[in-house]
């Protein structure tokens, strides 16, 4: 258990990257973590979905020693977050929800601080400082104050400042809540990226999107608890899947339409009369064509073709709709399937 | 992304020692440094305190206490020191109270670092503004007229004497700093305690003509000491027992504030 190397490289013991039972934390009546149970595989890229105020941070500050949990345990590749702390602290790495590197200093400075503090040379601060920012791209900024640097190039630097010792567990904290869409996918590729090297990471989001671009399991976090956990496409076929929505050039054919399109994609759908649409759940994609060229056959014009992903809200409202503090931790198989898309 | 896998145990021995704690406050003193030159503004106090002070005080005090100016600038000029740098080192707590609530702290927390490390860091790099408020004090006692009759050599060791027990006594307004909602209670809180601390004391006057128990009061003081301790190396070179009263002091108060700051500040969230 002391000898770190043993446990962190040994494929055998160290599969578990993250393994919570059972964690607590109160924040006066407030449960603000209430019994999360986590576990992580090594190498993986692990999802907390979940709205603000779920206990996604809370939870994350408890596996990166920052917070003591007031309840249950948790091991980082098999060292106690609690007894063996300075250990795992050599494990992680944490890029939190707010930028947190140094404002009053440049990128370069912030950098060889946290090099320094990790124990490299004067030496060999400089350099892995520059070799980061050049992999970040941020060389151009490396001697601006903080101050005048974007939110993107912050969390950029934040992410930098987290790797300098090439940790085996990074937690990313919101990584991309405020960037622009291209900023985004940046920092996602940059994730995609560090996993490919070894590492195994732990990110919470808010956005179903980007737990379905990046994660390999996601938890679903609500009032402190884990309502759902799973894959990414378990959790998708528990909300139900994509929906068309069609609107009708005429009123008037709109029964016949709602036959063709029962008939041609085999389920039921729902009609609003008054807007002349039609809602129906899709499975596939390619279907489409097919009632597309169904439609035209019988001469019904479209006015409007829509398609609807299942957004957080519908996950939100199918997983703990139908009561949290009844269930625990509901498996996506189990949960009623087709709430969210039948509307 | 660097090509070299992540290898998860490697290189990871790092151990907890005291030479890791004295590294590591060296690198976080660093850091507090390039804030320093950052932001030179936060240098105001300690440039202008002892200009300000070390004239009001021996001009309107001079004749009133050792008759003029001249007399009394060997006895104001080390309770002044004494006092700027001392009031100084509350700036210390204050401002680091603004300093943990950036996000950066957290990231320190997280790391593999000795945990007094951003404490003591912070603390060193303070020593700083107590150089330069010595150096100032000093300088503008010459200009008025003060020669210490012991040289500069003890001079010397009279200024390094303040610093080092500012650095002490800055840790009780640290621990203020880490345990205080907001950096303006930490202010409030260490101006009470300093005030009667710094006045009480023979650092402007002789104490001959306080009440008796204020006369006890003063006896006891360090902040006496201290002053003391500076005035006998200053004027006439020696070492007495006010010397090693003060660096006993000193000793005392990181022993016991060193560990509560720390503690208090690991338990903070």
């Amino acid at each position: 258990m002391t000898n770190i190397s043993k446990s962190g490289t040994s494929k055998g013991s160290g599969e578990w990257a993250v393994e919570a039972h059972g964690l607590v934390k109160i924040f006066g009546s407030h449960r603000a973590v209430d019994g999360v149970d986590l576990q992580v595989k090594a190498g993986t890229i692990y999802g907390v979905l979940g709205p603000n105020g779920a206990g996604k941070t809370t939870t994350i500050r408890m596996l990166a020693t920052l917070l003591g949990a007031d309840a249950g345990s948790a091991k980082i590749f098999g060292h106690d977050v609690n007894k063996e702390a300075h250990v795992v602290r050599q494990l992680i790495g944490v890029t939190g929800q707010y930028a947190s590197v140094d404002e009053s200093l440049s990128a370069t400075e912030n950098l060889v601080i946290f090099s320094r503090l990790l124990g490299l040379g004067r030496v060999e601060a400089k350099r892995k400082a520059a070799e980061l920012l050049e992999e970040f791209g941020l060389t151009e900024a490396a001697k601006r104050p903080l101050k005048n640097f974007s939110g993107g190039m912050r969390r950029r630097l934040d992410l930098a400042a987290s790797l300098i010792a090439q940790p085996p567990l990074i937690f990313l904290d919101e990584p991309t809540t405020g960037l622009d869409p291209r900023t985004r996918a940046q920092m996602w590729d940059t994730i995609r990226r560090l996993v490919k090297t070894g590492s195994t990471v732990l990110l919470t989001t808010q956005y179903l999107d980007e737990a379905d671009q990046l994660a390999d399991r996601i938890a679903v976090i609500d009032h402190g608890r884990v309502v759902a956990e799973g894959t990414v496409d378990e959790l998708k076929a528990s909300v139900g899947n994509t929906s068309l929505q069609l609107k009708i050039q005429h009123p008037k054919a709109m029964e016949d339409a709602r036959k063709i399109v029962e008939q041609v994609l085999k389920t039921k759908s729902a009609v609003s009369a008054e807007s002349a649409k039609i809602t129906v759940p899709l499975a596939s994609a390619d279907r489409v064509t097919d009632l597309l060229t169904a439609l035209r056959a019988n001469g019904i014009g479209l006015a409007e073709i829509n398609m609807q992903k299942p957004t957080l809200d519908e996950v939100f409202l199918n997983i703990t709709g139908h009561g949290v503090k009844e269930s625990k931790s509901t498996a996506f198989s189990q949960s009623e399937p087709s709430k969210g898309a039948a509307i | 992304m660097n090509s070299n896998t992540i290898n998860p145990g490697h290189a990871r021995q790092q151990k907890k020692s005291f030479a890791q704690a004295i590294r590591n406050s060296l690198t976080m003193a660093y850091r507090g440094l390039l804030k320093i030159r950052r932001t030179p503004e936060q240098l105001f106090d300690v440039t202008l305190q002892p200009i300000v002070f070390t004239l009001m005080f021996a001009y309107i005090f001079g004749g009133a206490i050792s008759g003029n100016v001249e007399n009394y600038l060997p006895v104001i000029i080390p309770g002044i020191l004494v006092q700027t740098v001392i009031t100084s080192s509350i700036v210390t707590g204050v401002q680091l109270r603004e300093d943990m609530d950036k996000g950066v702290f957290d990231r320190f927390k997280s790391l593999p670092i000795a945990r007094i490390a951003p404490l003591a860091g912070a603390l060193l790099a303070d020593t700083i503004r107590y150089t330069i408020a010595t150096v100032l004090t000093f300088t503008m006692g010459y200009i008025l007229g003060y020669r210490p009759e012991a040289g500069i050599g003890y001079v010397a060791i009279a200024a390094v004497l303040v610093i080092a027990c500012a650095w002490a006594i800055s840790w009780i307004f640290a621990f203020f700093g880490v345990i205080a909602r907001t950096a303006s209670s930490v202010q409030g809180i260490s101006m009470i305690i300093l005030f009667p601390l710094t006045f009480v004391s023979n650092a402007f006057v002789p104490v001959d003509t306080m009440p008796g128990w204020l006369q006890w009061f003063s006896g006891i003081n360090p902040v006496s000491h201290l002053v003391t301790a500076v005035r006998n190396l200053t004027n006439t070179g020696t070492a007495g027992t006010d010397l090693i009263i003060t660096l006993i002091g000193a000793a005392v108060i990181v022993a016991i504030f060193a560990p509560l700051t720390v503690r208090a500040y690991m338990r903070r969230t």
